[in-house]
Order: structure tokens, then C-alpha cells, then sequence
């Protein structure tokens, strides 16, 4: 819709051809608008590829959805025939032709009761078209087969003259006609017909790839518009022909910044502390028994107890097995299923073709509306098709995911040690976020790893975690990373302990060292002690020897005074000095 | 042309009277065709039918909705509606040896079995 309307705005001055939506899903998207208008279509193909059926919804959804009245020659079945066989597709044909929105006209030829004569031409057949097309004014006109006509009138040199006025006629009629016509060997059509349809040739093609049927569709030539040259697989569900084109759909979806859970607080950690972006498409590749369903499951349980409604599309075990297994490792999916937050859908891969399957996917999805969708595994899907299909069929699934901005997982299965295989690096440059999980085998077990490959859009972690499953459920722990590598399960085990112990002993080791130097600093501590003991005596010593001194000199003095004083000697006038002068004049 | 010619003359030595020859003849509009057609056919009837038949004229462009009803395709187309069974003859019936074969009415000439 969005890419029609972008074309249209940017090509609106010149003139284009005008065209006749068939509302046809999606080959209105292939063909830029619809079908010529106005011009003749030739849908060609083989037997029981849907060319009766691609004209029946032209003609019903022209006079259902586009207000075209149309007229329906058949030159193959009746009209009781046809009536029935598009009441399966849920369009009344009965009520639109008692509304004269349709005529049928069942064109009736048996060669055998025909006997030709001379001259003639097919002027009947032009009064009959005519005389529908003016009773409800006719803007479709569906001819099946008109092949019918080679092998019913046996001049084929008149008939090829009286088709070339046919769609001459046609033309100047102003209807839009699509003709149907059985694929030939080494041309579009068994008589040549596209000689006469020039303007835009529709192949309709179903072959059979190991046991398993698609249909295609391929506009071969559309005279006077751009249109999309591919094959494009078409279905034919309950409600008609659905195209799905690959690169219809442009790169322009809505994109969130909103964030949910992973399940796994520790994913959560690794992808910048807030799990996925909404909206963004996830890849979970391992190799088998790496635990890819379980973190599906995990992510499952987690969305939908906070309220998103989750879709889980198994191609290996049923509904009732996973739930049983994941309660093995603590998760209960029971309830939630119970509440409705949660719906499963099994089915086996080579149940049918890849297009059915993707069909099949879109209508569970419309149906249930999710938010989260999980495909596990999309690689069981590879049976289904060739490595091709599959990734246009995972690149129509995302688009239409994203379109609804619908979180969805896909885990992936890998074979073998570390390759990675083809298809999954085709799948990943789709993918928003992929996660790997691995196996590590050494030491006689296998452990397993988990690391984000990338992550657009956020700071991710670049470490590898190990991955347990336990009966609480799924963790991740951090691998040890030594100079010996990564170490996991029991090796990161021994290492932890190995590491606990050498603690305790250098914990020891200081303790004791500890107690060493406080013994050695008591010690000294003593020591000083005596000594300053020691120092203590001798201070006191020497005071007590300045107080002899002093008393000493005193007394000295006194008798040395006293004696002078007796002998009547010269008065020496004391000063009163300090006490060394005195020693040192006691000295001299 | 929306004539009907109904023409009944005494029974031929041979025939049983109550076997009438209902013709219809399909044209759209008086093309040299169409009028041949119906001249020739005038002719054959009366060489080989004569009294027993009974042409209708049905000129398409006036009435389209008869096209339907005898699956008409081909202008002009005689169609022998009786007897039974409905046999369809497409052209201008000029060539009248055919045409004979067609309406499963051989010439005099050969021989006719019961």
C-alpha cells in the first residue's frame, strides 16, 4: 500500500496507463495498481495451477470490492459448476448474479454435432458477449478457456482471425477482459494465443520440489508499466489467491525503542541491562541440546506473565511436550496458556510447502493478534524448501512481523562443533539481536555457553556466560576466564575452589604474619620499656648527683667562707653564679 | 430478416408424414453470408425435403438473448432442432454435400436403410 502510494506521488505529472485493481492480495503490489484497464490479460498455465480460480476472484472482488459488474464465459464449465466451485472461496456468486453483478454464460462446444460448411464467422459469439456485457454494464470480462474453441470448430485459420477481432473488440468495448489459456510446450500457450494478447501476460506456474508443491506466479510481460519480474509463490487459502511478494514490502517499518525481557535476569544484564527491543526480529542458533527451546520457553513465560500475548510456533514437539518439558526446568507455561496470554501451534514441517506454512502463519497471527511471536525451530522449516525459499519466506515472515511490531525469536539449529551454516548466516543479516549458545566438551562433560553474536542498536556484552538449566529454571553464570581459557562446569568449579583455598591459605598466611609482627612489636614494646626504665634510674642518678654537687659546693663555700673569715683574709664579694661557674671555680 | 418460412407440401412416396424437419437458422443481420445460407438451404430443403420442414429465421442482432439457448457461436448456423438428436451446421451451406451429411440426410442417389 505504502510503496504504491510513494510511486504514485513521485510519477504523478506523466500519464499513466491506467489500471484495474484485481484485489488479488498482493499482485496488485507486483503490478503497480492491477491489471491494464480496459486492456486484455492472458493468464496462462497448466492444469490445476488456479487460472479459473485467478479469474473467478478478478471478476467477484471487481464486482464485490470495486463496483465493476462482470461477465463470466465459460467455455469449460457450467454455470452451476462455477458457482459452486467459487462458493468455496466465500463469495456468493448466486447473489451477486440475482443482484446482476455477474452474468455466466457457459459457451457449449461439441465438435461432433458441429459440422462446418463453408464460409462463416464468430459473429454469435461477439452478439452473446455483447448482449451480457450491455445487460449489467460489464466492466470485467473473464474468457475460460477459450482454447475450448480449437478443439470445438475445426477451421483453426477463421478462428485465429476471429480471435484477433475478439480482442479487438475488446479493446474498443473498454473492458478489462482476462483471458485463460492452457500453457503450451515451447510457448506461453498451447495455440499461441499470447500473439494476440499483447498487452500483459500473467504464468501461473505449480511445481512439485521433492514431493512438495508451490505455486508461482510471474508477470511475464505487462506492456507500458514497471513490474516486478520475479516468481512470486502464490496460495490459494479459504478467502482466494494470495500473493506473497518478497520485495514488495519497503524497509520502512516503525521501528521501538521500548524494551522487553529476555527471561534470563543475566540476558537481560548482557543486552545493556534491558532485555530486547520491541518489535525487533531475534535469532538463537545452537547446536542440538544446547537449550535453544528452553530460553525460547524462558522468554515465553517471562512475556507473557507481564502481559504480551505470545504466539509459539513448534515444527517439533507438540503443545503438550514442551509443556511438560519446561516444567522439568521450572517453568510454568500450564496457566498461561489456561489464561490465554500464551497459544501454541504445532505442526510438522513437511506437513505441506513452505507457502502454505507461511499462510498458515500469517492467519494464526492475524488471528491471535501477539505481541511476541517464537518460531522454534526455523530451520525444521528448511525441509519444507530449499535454503532460497526459506529465507524469502523468513524475510516475508519478519517484514510482516515488523509490520505489526511484533517481537519474535527464531531459534535455528547448527550442526556440528563451530560452523556456522550457510543458511543461518543468509538469515542473520536479517536478524536485529542473535544469540549463540555452544557447547564446550572437556574434563568428560559438555557445558554450555551463551554469548550475544549482536545486538543493534545497544551496548551489549561481549562475554561469554555460562548457561545453566536447572530445575529453577535457566541462569547464567560467569565463565571463568584464566590464563587457561575459558573454564566451565566442573573445571570452573575446581578453579573456584582451587581459588577458595588458596585464599584461605594466604588468609592464614597473614593472619600468622600478623600475629608474628604483634609479637615482634609486644616485644619491642618491652624493651622499650626497660630501657626507658633504665633511662628513668640514670635521670634520677644524675639529678641526685647535681643535688650532692651542689650541696657540696655549699658547704664549700660556707667553710671556705668561714676560713677566710678566721684568718681574716680580703672580703671576696660573692655573685650569686651559676652553678658550673661555680664547679668550674671550684675546679681552678 | 425475422422471417419465418414454414413450408408444407404432400407427403413424399416413402416417408412417413409425421416426421417434420424443424430448422433454425442463426444470422446477424443480412450479411452475403447469411443470405447465401438461406438461399442454400432453401434449396437443399426443397430438393430433398420438401413439405416436411419448416425453417426459422432468428436474426441475432435483433434478438441476442436466443444466442444463448442453442449455443450458438459460429453466424450463420442451421441447427436441426427435430428430429432428434440436435445437430449444428456452421457456414453458408454452399457446400451442399455436407450440409446433407450434416442434416443425416443422404442423397437420393444412395441407399437409404429403414
Amino acid at each position: 500500500m505504502t510503496s504504491r502510494s510513494v510511486r504514485k506521488s513521485i510519477a504523478a505529472p506523466v500519464p499513466r496507463l491506467p489500471k484495474c485493481p484485481t484485489g488479488i492480495q498482493g499482485l496488485d503490489e507486483i503490478t503497480g495498481g492491477g491489471l491494464p484497464r480496459g486492456r486484455p490479460t492472458l493468464v496462462c498455465g497448466g492444469a490445476g495451477c488456479g487460472k479459473t480460480l485467478f479469474a473467478t476472484e478478478f471478476l467477484a472482488r471487481g464486482a464485490t470490492q470495486f463496483g465493476e459488474p462482470g461477465v463470466f464465459m465459460s467455455f469449460e464449465e457450467t454455470d452451476a459448476e462455477l458457482k459452486l466451485n467459487v462458493a468455496s472461496l466465500g463469495f456468493d456468486m448466486a447473489a451477486l448474479v440475482r443482484r446482476k453483478k455477474i452474468v455466466f454464460d457457459h459457451v457449449y462446444i461439441e465438435r461432433s454435432e458441429i459440422q462446418e460448411t463453408g464460409e462463416y464467422d464468430l459473429e454469435a459469439l461477439f452478439v452473446r458477449l455483447n448482449y451480457a456485457i450491455d445487460s449489467i454494464g460489464a466492466k470485467r470480462v473473464v474468457l475460460d478457456t477459450l482454447e475450448a474453441l480449437f478443439t470445438g470448430l475445426p477451421n483453426e485459420a477463421i478462428l485465429r482471425a476471429e480471435l484477433r477481432r475478439l480482442f479487438r473488440w475488446l479493446k474498443t468495448k473498454g473492458v478489462t477482459a482476462v483471458i485463460t489459456a492452457e500453457s503450451g510446450r515451447e510457448q506461453f500457450t498451447r495455440h499461441g494465443l499470447e500473439e494476440y494478447v499483447s498487452d500483459c501476460v500473467i504464468l501461473l506456474d505449480h511445481r512439485v520440489n521433492d514431493q512438495i508443491a508451490t505455486r508461482h506466479l510471474r508477470v511475464v510481460k505487462y506492456r507500458g508499466a514497471l513490474h516486478g519480474t520475479n516468481e512470486f509463490p502464490f496460495l490459494i487459502g479459504d478467502d482466494g489467491i494470495s500473493v506473497l511478494p518478497i520485495t514488495s514490502l519497503g524497509l520502512n517499518h516503525k521501528v521501538s525503542s521500548g524494551r522487553i525481557s529476555a527471561g534470563i535476569p543475566r540476558l537481560d544484564a548482557m543486552l545493556s541491562g534491558r532485555g530486547f527491543f520491541r518489535g525487533s526480529s531475534i535469532l538463537l542458533t545452537g547446536t542440538p541440546g544446547t537449550g535453544k527451546t528452553s530460553v525460547a520457553a524462558c522468554f515465553a513465560q517471562a512475556a507473557a506473565q507481564s502481559g504480551d500475548r505470545v504466539l509459539f510456533f513448534s515444527f517439533e514437539e507438540s503443545p503438550n511436550q514442551i509443556i511438560r518439558n519446561m516444567r522439568s526446568i521450572g517453568l510454568r507455561l500450564e496457566p498461561l496458556v489456561q489464561r490465554g496470554l500464551l497459544r501454541f501451534h504445532a505442526a510438522r514441517p513437511t506437513l505441506c510447502g513452505l507457502e502454505m506454512h507461511l499462510a498458515t502463519m500469517f492467519k494464526e497471527i492475524v488471528a491471535f493478534q501477539p505481541t511476541v511471536v517464537i518460531v522454534d525451530p526455523i530451520t525444521s522449516l528448511l525441509s519444507a524448501g530449499s535454503d532460497h525459499e526459506t529465507k524469502g519466506m523468513v524475510t516475508r515472515l519478519i517484514d510482516f512481523l515488523k509490520g505489526g511490531q511484533v517481537t519474535s525469536l527464531f531459534t535455528s539449529l547448527t550442526h556440528g562443533g563451530y560452523a556456522l551454516q550457510q543458511s543461518e548466516i543468509a538469515m542473520s543479516s536479517l536478524m536485529d539481536a542473535w544469540l549463540l549458545l555452544q557447547d564446550f566438551e572437556g574434563n568428560g562433560e559438555r557445558n554450555r555457553v551463551l554469548y550475544v553474536l549482536k545486538s543493534r542498536g545497544m551496548a551489549h556484552s561481549n562475554q561469554v556466560r555460562e548457561f545453566l538449566i536447572s530445575d529453577r529454571g535457566v541462569d547464567l553464570v560467569d565463565a571463568y576466564i584464566g590464563p587457561h581459557g575459558v573454564l566451565t562446569g566442573a573445571s570452573r568449579v575446581a578453579q573456584a575452589a582451587r581459588e577458595k583455598a588458596e585464599a584461605l591459605t594466604s588468609q592464614q598466611e597473614a593472619a600468622r604474619r600478623k600475629r608474628e609482627l604483634k609479637y615482634k612489636r609486644a616485644t619491642l614494646e618491652q624493651r622499650i620499656a626497660s630501657l626507658r626504665s633504665a633511662h628513668e634510674i640514670d635521670a634520677a642518678e644524675l639529678e641526685r648527683m647535681d643535688a650532692q654537687v651542689g650541696t657540696q659546693t655549699r658547704v664549700l663555700t660556707a667553710e671556705r667562707t668561714e676560713l677566710a673569715r678566721l684568718r681574716q683574709a680580703d672580703v671576696v664579694r660573692v655573685a650569686p653564679r651559676p652553678a658550673a661557674k661555680l664547679k668550674a671555680g671550684s675546679r681552678r | 430478416m425475422t422471417a419465418s418460412t414454414v413450408t408444407r407440401q404432400r407427403k413424399p412416396s416413402g416417408r412417413r408424414p409425421e416426421k417434420l424437419w424443424q430448422l433454425r437458422l442463426y444470422v446477424a443481420s443480412q450479411t452475403p453470408k447469411s443470405l447465401a445460407a438461406f438461399s442454400n438451404l432453401k434449396r437443399i430443403c426443397e430438393t430433398h425435403l420438401s413439405g416436411r420442414y419448416r425453417i426459422e429465421v432468428i436474426d441475432l442482432m435483433a434478438q441476442p438473448h436466443l444466442s444463448k439457448g442453442d449455443q450458438i457461436l459460429a453466424i450463420p448456423t442451421l441447427v436441426r432442432k427435430l428430429p432428434q438428436p440436435v445437430r449444428k451446421i456452421i457456414g453458408d451451406l454452399s457446400d451442399t454435400e455436407r450440409v446433407l451429411i450434416g442434416l443425416d440426410l443422404r442423397p437420393d442417389s444412395s441407399p437409404r436403410k429403414g
